[in-house]
């Protein structure tokens, strides 16, 4: 088992290191942890890619290019992530490692420096964030915000999310809204990245060969001018065991697809009072997380009704969606059968089969990530949002042991909340 | 009966051989993982839809190859042995391209089990007719959805003004029509002259021991071989693209184009990894993130982080492609055209040369991370005839005048033709 190391850089700010041998690269990022809010959400989301064009000591993205490519074509890359109702802009870098390099280098510590400096040092003109940075990065935002509407199946999710959690910061998109990005300007940007450099939590993840506290030391070094207020911001996600009450929320959209997209949200309610992780991957992955899961044998396989059909967990949220791709006259249909499979699972009619097969399933999906810097990364990062102690090797032995009583349960606690439709826009339909 | 290969510089070895019935196997030992890979590679593909064997020559549907592929791991019942694998807990899948399918798992526990049912489907498949009748549905709703991709829409678009002739214009699963014409008959036909031993590679990442490997793979695979038929190719393609733009509009956020350039046919061995790294290189120093052409592209708002390059080597030809989101894409186009006649005339300069190669010899280690690109690249290699290690010895060789001269015959507007989807008004 690999050595893992926590060590506490200044405070609020973590590092998480994995000692590995046997990856061929190096991973390291740093990941700010603030509230996702209507006000915040823009900000957070622009913020990484503004700060990522420049820095006062390399004023151009050319001259950043220049660095990694020094550094054997390292990549240091922006990011915005959400989790729950926390919202995680920073950065993250992948490098090869020394060992496998002609020349001797120390790219490690030439990328932990950079990644300081592009998060606390950067290119500037009059104290303020620079204009023509924030003026294009607001566009490329606008874009991306734009292009949610391009892949159709995440398109669906995101208009599901959106209705279902409608007056709570979880129904928001990670990107935020185009009316609020269209209002962001130098003055705003550079006050809320001052205000969340000085508020907000970091974690330092790092994976690679390097001692964790030879990575401690350069992290600390590279972090030493982040400014600390004295109360940090600790952001948390609300409403988790929540269940709404009244009728279930339907929307339909019309749009040129030759492929109807049905997308079901529920709250998983109770079973987020004092959630079992273990047993609510075990469900999903019964339910419809994996191929051998009952959406997939059963919707798609023996029914037909679709061409994918699939599930996935928010367990920060406490919800559960479900995702499938079928013919535009079929929705009825194809939402009775899911709801049908989800009884069953509810009523305790899992045969041996399908439970070992999901019990695998997970078992099998946590052991691959520790096979895999950014997918470790995913996990340690998770635990930090939701304060867990669980690690991934004790999480996979404990799905071994997840019974059938465990997935009704939770698939009984389930709720109906809400249901987006993507169909064609012709009179047919 | 396995070869071991070192190579010290990268941290890797593998184990290579052919067995007597002609598959070929590659084992790449990676200690400490907890995961292991196997990746079954056919050569037979989306463009193999002519063939001559035993002197007939045989014509077969678009999305016959992608067909076989749903349809080959079927078992007695009508399970499928892929969802046995993941039923052990295994993830498994397969794809078809247009020169390959392949069959694919990686698990954490049972691997040789798995290996031993991966290996057992090859030489007997079990689908009926009514089978193979309620898997078009199904066939059906996956082009439906590819439909709705505006990025397959846009490669498909270059493919069609790219190629006059080549199968490489159609969409690995075919059409609503070609696949109503598929039939049990013929997918057995295809099975019994491509899925052979001698057309297949198998390829093992992961802690395993080579020669038990190779004894379980000699004990599944029918002893004997016959050879791969041969694939006939639809006519010469015009040396210039017929046709220099196609359009589309849906619903997209931004208008996003595809621009391409057809380059040498018929590449095999080194010369093709030499090659594919002379265009990585040309590319990436006209036009990659850290070119002065892309940061003035990106600062003037005209591209975005969306915009990338790409050099396919396919099914006996190749190609090159860059684009992205743009609000005008013949700009972007012509801009590039110029600044890769630019470049051309005056040459790479020699750091930033040095640089680029760098960064794509960092890019090289990195793959090595991931399994499936292990998987696919030697699998890929071993049919094409080069070790895909080989790679960073290859790239050694690349000169800045290589690079200087693949600008200057490639990237020329008569050359040059483009696929645009366009923001569909609501």
């Amino acid at each position: 088992m690999d050595k893992v190391a926590q060590i506490d850089i200044m405070r609020g700010v973590r590092l998480t290191a994995v000692r590995a041998g046997r990856f061929k690269t190096g991973f390291l990022s740093m990941t700010l942890l603030a509230p996702h809010t209507r006000k915040t959400a823009s900000l957070n989301a622009v913020l990484p890619y503004v700060l990522r064009r420049g820095t006062a000591r390399m004023p151009d993205s050319e001259s950043i290019a220049a660095a990694l490519d020094g550094m054997y074509g390292a990549r240091i890359e922006p990011s915005i992530r959400k989790k729950g109702e926390v919202t995680m802009p920073g950065f993250w870098a992948d490098f090869p490692d020394d060992a496998f390099l002609p020349e001797k280098t120390h790219i490690l510590s030439g990328v932990t420096a950079l990644m300081g400096e592009l998060l606390l040092s950067p290119a500037t003109k009059g104290g303020r964030l620079r204009g023509d940075f924030v003026e294009s990065e607001r566009q490329n935002l606008l874009d991306d915000i734009a292009a949610e509407i391009n892949d159709k199946r995440s398109y669906a999710s995101l208009k599901l999310v959106e209705s279902m959690f409608r007056g709570e910061s979880y129904g928001l998109s990670k990107l935020g809204t185009a009316s609020d990005a269209a209002r962001i300007t130098v003055a705003t940007l550079t006050r809320h990245y001052k205000e969340l450099l000085a508020t907000a939590p970091m974690e330092v993840f790092y994976c690679g060969a390097a001692e964790p506290e030879s990575v401690a030391a350069l992290v600390r070094q590279a972090l030493s001018p982040l400014p600390r207020a004295p109360e940090l911001v600790i952001p948390r996600t609300l409403n988790v065991t929540a269940v709404p009450s009244g009728p279930v929320k339907r929307v339909t959209e019309r749009m040129d697809v030759t492929q109807g997209r049905l997308v079901m949200g529920f709250r998983l309610g109770k079973a987020m009072e004092d959630p079992d992780i273990a047993a609510l991957n075990v469900f999903n992955a019964a339910f419809g997380g994996s191929v051998t899961g009952k959406l997939f044998a059963n919707v798609r396989e023996r029914l037909g009704l679709c061409y994918y059909a699939g599930s996935v967990i928010d367990r920060h949220k406490g919800a559960l969606f479900v995702s499938a791709g079928i013919d535009f006259d079929r929705a009825g249909e194809v939402e009775a059968e899911i709801l049908r499979q989800l009884d069953d699972l509810a009523a305790g009619r899992i045969d041996s089969r399908e439970l070992e097969g999901a019990r695998r399933a997970v078992i099998s999906s946590v052991y691959s990530a520790l096979d895999d810097p950014g997918g470790l990364e995913s996990l340690y990062l998770d635990r930090a949002v939701t304060d867990e102690s669980l690690r991934p090797e004790d999480l996979a032995a404990a799905a071994a042991g997840v019974s059938a009583e465990a997935i009704a349960g939770i698939a009984g606690s389930a709720v109906l909340s809400a249901v987006f439709f993507l169909t064609a826009e012709d009179e047919d339909a | 009966m396995l070869k071991k290969h070192e190579y010290p510089r990268l941290g890797e070895q593998c184990f290579t051989g052919t067995l007597e019935n002609g598959l070929r196997l590659t084992v790449v030992p990676k200690l400490g993982f907890k995961k292991s890979m196997a990746f079954l590679a056919v050569r037979y593909g989306g463009v193999d839809r002519i063939y001559r064997q035993d002197g007939d020559l045989i014509e077969t549907p678009a999305g016959a190859a992608h067909f076989l592929e749903h349809k080959v791991f079927e078992m007695d019942g009508g399970e499928d042995a892929l969802s046995v694998l993941s039923q052990r807990g295994a993830n498994a899948n397969a794809f078809t391209a247009p020169d390959m399918t392949a069959f694919h798992f990686d698990c954490t526990d049972g691997f040789e089990d798995n290996l031993r049912l991966l290996l057992s489907f090859l030489s007997s498949p079990r689908f009926t007719e009514e089978s193979v009748e309620r898997e078009k549905p199904i066939i059906l709703q996956e082009i439906r959805m590819m439909e709705d991709d505006p990025d397959d829409l846009m490669y498909y678009g270059l493919m069609n003004v790219l190629y006059s002739r080549s199968f490489l214009r159609e969409s690995v699963a075919g059409t609503a029509e070609s696949v109503a014409g598929i039939t049990a008959g013929v997918l057995r036909r295809c099975h019994r002259d491509f899925y052979v031993p001698a057309n297949m590679s198998l390829v093992v990442v992961g802690d395993q021991e080579p020669e038990r490997i190779a004894q379980l793979a000699a004990s599944l695979t029918p002893a004997l071989s016959p050879r791969r038929p041969e694939t006939v190719s639809p006519g010469p393609e015009k040396p210039l693209p017929a046709v220099m733009r196609t359009e589309r509009a849906m619903d997209v956020g931004a208008p996003m184009f595809l621009a391409g350039v057809r380059t040498r046919e018929g590449l095999v061995g080194r010369d093709s990894v030499r090659f594919e790294l002379t265009a990585s290189l040309a590319l990436s120093s006209l036009l990659g993130a850290a070119s002065p052409l892309y940061r003035r592209l990106y600062d003037e708002g005209l591209i975005n982080e969306t915009f990338g390059y790409d050099f396919e080597n396919v099914a006996g030809f190749s190609h090159l492609s860059f684009g992205g989101e743009t609000r005008d894409p013949g700009l972007v186009c012509l801009r590039v055209l110029e600044e890769a006649s630019a470049l051309a005339a005056r040459g790479v300069d020699p750091d930033y040369f040095a640089r680029r190669k760098r960064s794509v010899y960092g890019g090289a280690v990195r793959a090595l991370n991931s399994f499936e690109s292990i998987c696919y690249n030697t699998a890929a290699g071993n049919f094409a005839g080069y070790d895909y290690f080989d790679v960073p010895s290859i790239l050694d060789g690349v000169t800045a005048e290589d690079v200087r001269g693949f600008l200057a015959e490639y990237l020329t507007a008569e050359k040059c033709a483009i696929s645009v989807i366009n923001r569909k008004e609501r």
